[in-house]
């Protein structure tokens, strides 16, 4: 394997952008990158996206995008993970330059989400569950995790508080992130007195229905040198996955994905998770940044609310999760969201996260853990500082 | 979007009949049927059929709901573990949302799960009910 690097980032507008279609922030992350990056050329393109076909009626995505780019002609592929797309579409990027077949590769990630109805985006999302055994008997995606909340609950004595003070810190790091679709503080009480989803989750515990994209360029650390421009090397890339039927998992209370995901990629690193300095989780619930903080090996089984709760994954704390805000406040386009989590890495390790979110004393080791569905998927990048 | 009713009639075994796959190998079922046993990558089996007591191991109140369910939210949805160790997933009714706790003992009753938009094709298959019920 080559040793390889990302040399440049690009993200769209976030949020509820009516005025961009899925073609149009696909190409203004895209060209970003590619300014950042400065580089002149590409040579392969892996998209992450869930589903545009529901979502905007529009397959074939990796040709059309790289079209609107004014790249007819590139070797193109979109990849599909449900949530995890995007990082697999890192991974697949990552493989394609450290296996010397391409040398400089754009991994992106898109998800249009506010072209169709809110029921229609809720259908659109449960694909990612089993359709038959479990979306067939009334499963939401919130009520998924709702159900690994209550196991998790039950088993470990979690917390309304716990579960909250996921949502106040992610709030309070997005707030500082000039890309975040959500960037205002919540209060816990806020979050406890907000609608009820899928008990016990509140609306605040639930990421948001975002249209966005991110794009960032993966190349060799030689190419990455003579560009000039700031990198950081990917040491270390790991993908698992698992049964996506909660009910046929021997513990609802653990991600067995994510842990297999951090293994092999700790594995290939060299490194262990006490080497890391900050991460990215998959918070697309509360509960979901607790239990994958679990997985990943951070913390042992119950102990990562506490944890949360006291403060030790907050930005200045010993372990800072979510620099970015996490799914929570910045966003979810599905697609795009494991690309953004390696773009925040990215700005932590090279010094340029914004408005005062710079994690202090140069972190030089960042991990990032994207999620499908209910855990059915999971893929993690260690990434560390040139 | 509509399905086709073949897609339908096609589970009637698993939600009609709670049809299961035993692997001779493991002694492991799994439902619904599958071809190859996750355990140890065994293809021979027997089609059982599952018990229809269990027991509550996790659920949540669907309180925000999917267009089709919109007429019977708040609903409860649970995991149960039946007396055979396989664990499923359905909807808790005949008692109160509020009532549905882990450990609660359930049975499973044949009901009707939705029905396709207006008109459309209407779907059965199991729900749980309190044991007492």
């Amino acid at each position: 394997m080559r040793e390889v690097c990302i040399v440049g980032v690009g993200m769209s507008q976030w949020g509820e952008v009516w005025r961009m279609s899925l073609r149009d922030l696909h190409t203004q992350a895209a060209l970003r990158a590619i300014a950042a990056a400065g580089v002149d050329h590409l040579d392969s393109l892996y998209v992450g996206c869930m589903t545009g076909g529901l979502f905007v009626g529009q397959e074939h995505l990796a040709s059309l995008l790289t079209d609107y780019m004014g790249m007819a002609g590139l070797p193109a592929v979109r990849v599909e993970s449900a949530c995890a797309s995007g990082g697999m579409a890192v991974r697949q990027a990552f493989i394609d330059v450290g296996s010397g077949t391409s040398d400089i590769v754009m991994a992106s990630g898109v998800e249009k989400m506010t072209d169709c109805s809110g029921g229609d985006a809720t259908y659109a999302l449960a694909t990612a569950a089993d359709q038959e055994y479990e979306v067939f008997n009334g499963a939401t995606f919130p009520g998924l995790y709702a159900m690994m909340a209550t196991a998790h609950m039950a088993k470990y004595g979690t917390t309304r508080e716990m579960l909250s003070a996921v949502a106040v810190k992610n709030h309070h790091n997005g707030s500082m992130n000039p890309d975040a679709q959500y960037p205002f503080k919540v209060s816990a009480e806020q979050v406890a007195k907000s609608v009820m989803v899928a008990d016990p989750l509140h609306i605040l515990d639930c990421s948001p229905i975002t249209d966005g994209a991110a794009a960032v360029i993966v190349t060799t650390v030689d190419i990455a040198k003579k560009l000039g421009k700031p990198y950081v090397k990917i040491i270390g890339s790991g993908a698992g996955t698992d049964t996506i039927q909660l009910a046929q998992r021997d513990d609802m209370t653990t991600i067995k994905a994510a842990t297999i995901a951090a293994d092999r990629a700790f594995k290939m690193a060299g490194k262990t998770i006490a080497d890391v300095n900050l991460v990215e989780v998959h918070d697309c619930f509360t509960i979901a940044e607790i239990v994958v903080a679990e997985s990943i090996g951070r913390y042992k089984p119950g102990k990562a609310g506490p944890a949360i709760l006291a403060g030790e994954t907050a930005l200045d704390g010993k372990f800072p999760m979510n620099t970015s805000g996490g799914l929570k406040s910045k966003g979810h386009p599905v697609g795009a969201t494991g690309v953004a989590q390696v773009i925040e890495i990215y700005k932590q390790l090279t010094g340029q996260a914004e408005n005062g979110r710079q994690v202090a004393g140069s972190p030089k080791v960042g991990m990032t853990q994207n999620m499908g569905g209910s855990g059915g998927s999971s893929v993690v990048h260690i990434m560390e500082v040139a | 979007m509509a399905m086709f009713s073949s897609r339908i009639w096609r589970e009637f075994p698993h939600r009609y009949r709670l049809e299961a796959s035993k692997f001779k190998k493991s002694g492991k079922t799994y439902f619904p049927k599958r071809m190859v046993d996750p355990a140890t990558g065994d293809t021979k089996q027997d089609t059982v059929v599952l018990p229809d007591a269990g027991k509550v191991v996790t659920y949540t109140v669907i309180r925000i709901a999917p267009e089709q369910w919109n007429d019977i939210a708040p609903y409860a949805l649970a995991i149960a573990e039946l007396t055979d160790g396989t664990r499923l997933m359905g909807q808790v009714v005949d008692c109160a949302v509020d009532d549905v706790k882990i450990g609660m003992e359930v049975r499973i009753e044949f009901r009707r799960i939705q029905s396709e938009g207006h008109g459309g094709v209407l779907s059965y298959g199991y729900k749980f009910v309190p044991k007492w019920y």
